[in-house]
C-alpha cells in the first residue's frame, strides 16, 4: 500500500507543483493518476522513489515514511517506467534491461538471460536485444522501458506516460500487453498519463487531477462516469462529448448502440 | 641524405623519446582533469573558480615554467621529468574545462534514468557519466595530444633530447635538412599519436558509431 499525507512539493524556482495531496493507493491494484499537462502528476509518481523529496507532508510505502529509507536502496526495489523510455545510450538493449539486476548484484549471465526472458514477455523480437537504444523505434524503446521495469520483480511499478510517445496502434498493442501482465503478476502499479481513455482502460482507481496536484475526483472508472463530481470532471472525461452519451436504437432489426451523434459506436453482446 | 642513413637509429631513439614525453602528460592530466571536471561541474561556484584558474595556467609561457619547475621539484635541469611536469599542467588546464563541459552536456533524462534506476553516486559517475562524457573527452584528448608532441619539442632548449634537438642542432650547425626532417618527424608522431587516440576511442566507445537504423 502506497499511501500520500498531505503532501506538498514547491521547487527551488518558488512553482508549487502539488499542494496538499492525500491519497492511500491500495496493494495489487493499478491506480492511475490522469489530468493536462503540467498538473503535477510527475512530481506526485517521483516522491513515491525519492526521485523528488516533499516540501511537507509524507509518502508511506506499507505504513513506512519513505523518507528514512535509503534513496539509492528504495530505487531499486521500485521499478520506473520513464517517459520516453529513458534508456542508456551506452548500453546494448539486453544490458539495459538488465541495470537493475546488476545493480542489485545478479551475476552478469543471470541477470543477461532474466533480461532476455523479460523483453520477451513485453513482447519485443529477441534480434533486437543486441543493438543500442537508438537504433531501435520509439515503440519498441518504450517497450524496453517496461521490461527494464519489470525485470527485478518489483512490488511497485511506477509507470510515467508510457505510452505516450507511440503511435495509437502500438499504444493499444502495450496497453493489453500490460494489462495481462497485471492479471498475471500482480502489482501495485501507479500509472500516469493525461489520457482518459487509458485511465479508464487501466485504472482500478482513477485520480482525475487539477492544476497543482488537486484532485478533482478519485474512483473506479464506473464511479467517475456515474456521478461525476463537477463540470470540471464531466468535461474531463468527456461527458459532453457525443461520444461518451451512448443509448440503444432498433436498426435493420438488431439492437445497435449509438452515441449522442447517431453514430453506430457498437452492438449490445450477451450481458 | 646519407646524414638520414648515418641518423635513422638515431632519429627512432628521439622519436620514442618523444612519445612517451607527449602521451605521458596527456594521460596524467586526463587523469587528474576528468575527476576534478566531474567536481566542478557538480559545484558551479567553486568549480568555476577552479575553471578559470585552469585558464590562467595555460597562458603561462612555456620555457620560463621549464626554468622554474625545476627549482620547484629540486630536480636537474636536464631531468625529462620537467617536461613532463609542464605539459601536463597544460594538458590539465586544458582538459579541465573540456572535461566539465563534457559532463555538463550529458541528456538530463539520461542521468535521471541512472538514479530512477538505482545507480548510487558513483556507479553513476563510473558507469553511466564517464563513458557517455567519453566522446567529448577524446575530442578534448586528440586536441591536447597534438599540441602537446609540438610543445615537447621546446624541451630541447633546455637540453632534454626529444625530435626537437633536431631543430636545435639543425640551427647551430645551420643545416636545413635536419631542421625538415625533425618538422616532418614531429608531424608524422602527432599523426600517429592521434590515430591511436581514435582507434583507442572506437574500442572503448562502440555505441558512439552506431547509425540510427530505420527499425
Ligand atoms: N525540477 C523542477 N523545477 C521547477 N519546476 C518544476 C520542476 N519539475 C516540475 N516543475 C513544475 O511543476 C509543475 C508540475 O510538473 P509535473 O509534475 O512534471 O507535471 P505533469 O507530469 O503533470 O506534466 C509544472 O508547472 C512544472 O513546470
Ligand atoms: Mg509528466
Amino acid at each position: 500500500m502506497i499511501e500520500f499525507r498531505s503532501v506538498s512539493k514547491t521547487f527551488a524556482d518558488g512553482t508549487t507543483a502539488v499542494r496538499d495531496f492525500s491519497l492511500v493507493l491500495p496493494s495489487r491494484t493499478t491506480t492511475v493518476f490522469v489530468g493536462s499537462s503540467g498538473c503535477g502528476k510527475t512530481t506526485l509518481l517521483r516522491m513515491v522513489n525519492r526521485l523528488v523529496e516533499p516540501s511537507s507532508g509524507q509518502v508511506l510505502i506499507d505504513d513506512v515514511d519513505v523518507a528514512t529509507r535509503n534513496p539509492v536502496e528504495l530505487r531499486r526495489s521500485i521499478g520506473y517506467v520513464m517517459q520516453h523510455a529513458g534508456l542508456l545510450p551506452h548500453r546494448r538493449v539486453v544490458d539495459n534491461v538488465a541495470v537493475p539486476l546488476r545493480l542489485a548484484g545478479v551475476g552478469r549471465s543471470e541477470a543477461t538471460s532474466r533480461a532476455l526472458a523479460a523483453l520477451e514477455t513485453v513482447g519485443l523480437d529477441p534480434a533486437l536485444a543486441r543493438r543500442y537504444p537508438r537504433q531501435l523505434s520509439g515503440g519498441q524503446q518504450q517497450r524496453v522501458g517496461v521490461a527494464r521495469g519489470l525485470v527485478a520483480d518489483p512490488n511497485i511499478l511506477l509507470m510515467d506516460e508510457p505510452f505516450g510517445a507511440v503511435d495509437p496502434i502500438v499504444r493499444d498493442d502495450l496497453q493489453q500487453e500490460l494489462l495481462r501482465l497485471q492479471r498475471e503478476l500482480d502489482k501495485t502499479i501507479v500509472f500516469v498519463t493525461h489520457d482518459i481513455d487509458e485511465a479508464f482502460l487501466l485504472g482500478d482507481q482513477v485520480v482525475i487531477l487539477r492544476r497543482g496536484g488537486e484532485v478533482a475526483q478519485v474512483g473506479t472508472p464506473a464511479e467517475i462516469l456515474a456521478d461525476p463530481a463537477d463540470d470540471f470532471v464531466r468535461t474531463f472525461v468527456g461527458l459532453d462529448k457525443a461520444r461518451r452519451t451512448l443509448h440503444v436504437e432498433e436498426r435493420a432489426g438488431a439492437r445497435i448502440v449509438v452515441d449522442g451523434d447517431g453514430r453506430p459506436a457498437g452492438v449490445l453482446g450477451p450481458a | 641524405m646519407s646524414w638520414l642513413d648515418a641518423n635513422l637509429g638515431r632519429i627512432g631513439d628521439l622519436a620514442l623519446t618523444h612519445l612517451w614525453l607527449s602521451v605521458l602528460p596527456v594521460v596524467l592530466g586526463l587523469l587528474v582533469a576528468v575527476p576534478v571536471g566531474w567536481w566542478a561541474q557538480r559545484h558551479p561556484r567553486l568549480g568555476g573558480v577552479l575553471l578559470g584558474s585552469g585558464s590562467i595556467l595555460y597562458t603561462l609561457p612555456s620555457l620560463p615554467l621549464l626554468t622554474i619547475i625545476p627549482v620547484i621539484l629540486g630536480t636537474s635541469i636536464l631531468d625529462p621529468l620537467n617536461v613532463v611536469v609542464v605539459l601536463s599542467l597544460y594538458a590539465v588546464a586544458l582538459l579541465l574545462r573540456t572535461a566539465a563541459d563534457a559532463f555538463a552536456q550529458l541528456p538530463r533524462e539520461v542521468v535521471d534514468a541512472a538514479d530512477a534506476t538505482g545507480h548510487s553516486t558513483w556507479q553513476r559517475a563510473l558507469r553511466v557519466e564517464l563513458p557517455l562524457a567519453g566522446p567529448v573527452l577524446l575530442a578534448g584528448v586528440r586536441v591536447v595530444s597534438v599540441s602537446t608532441v609540438s610543445l615537447v619539442t621546446v624541451g630541447a632548449l633546455i637540453g632534454v633530447s626529444n625530435l626537437g634537438s633536431l631543430f636545435t642542432e639543425g640551427f647551430q650547425r645551420n643545416y636545413t635538412f635536419e631542421i625538415v626532417t625533425g618538422l616532418v618527424a614531429v608531424v608524422l608522431l602527432a599523426l600517429l599519436l592521434d590515430g591511436l587516440w581514435v582507434l583507442l576511442g572506437r574500442l572503448l566507445l562502440p555505441w558512439a558509431r552506431t547509425e540510427r537504423s530505420a527499425a
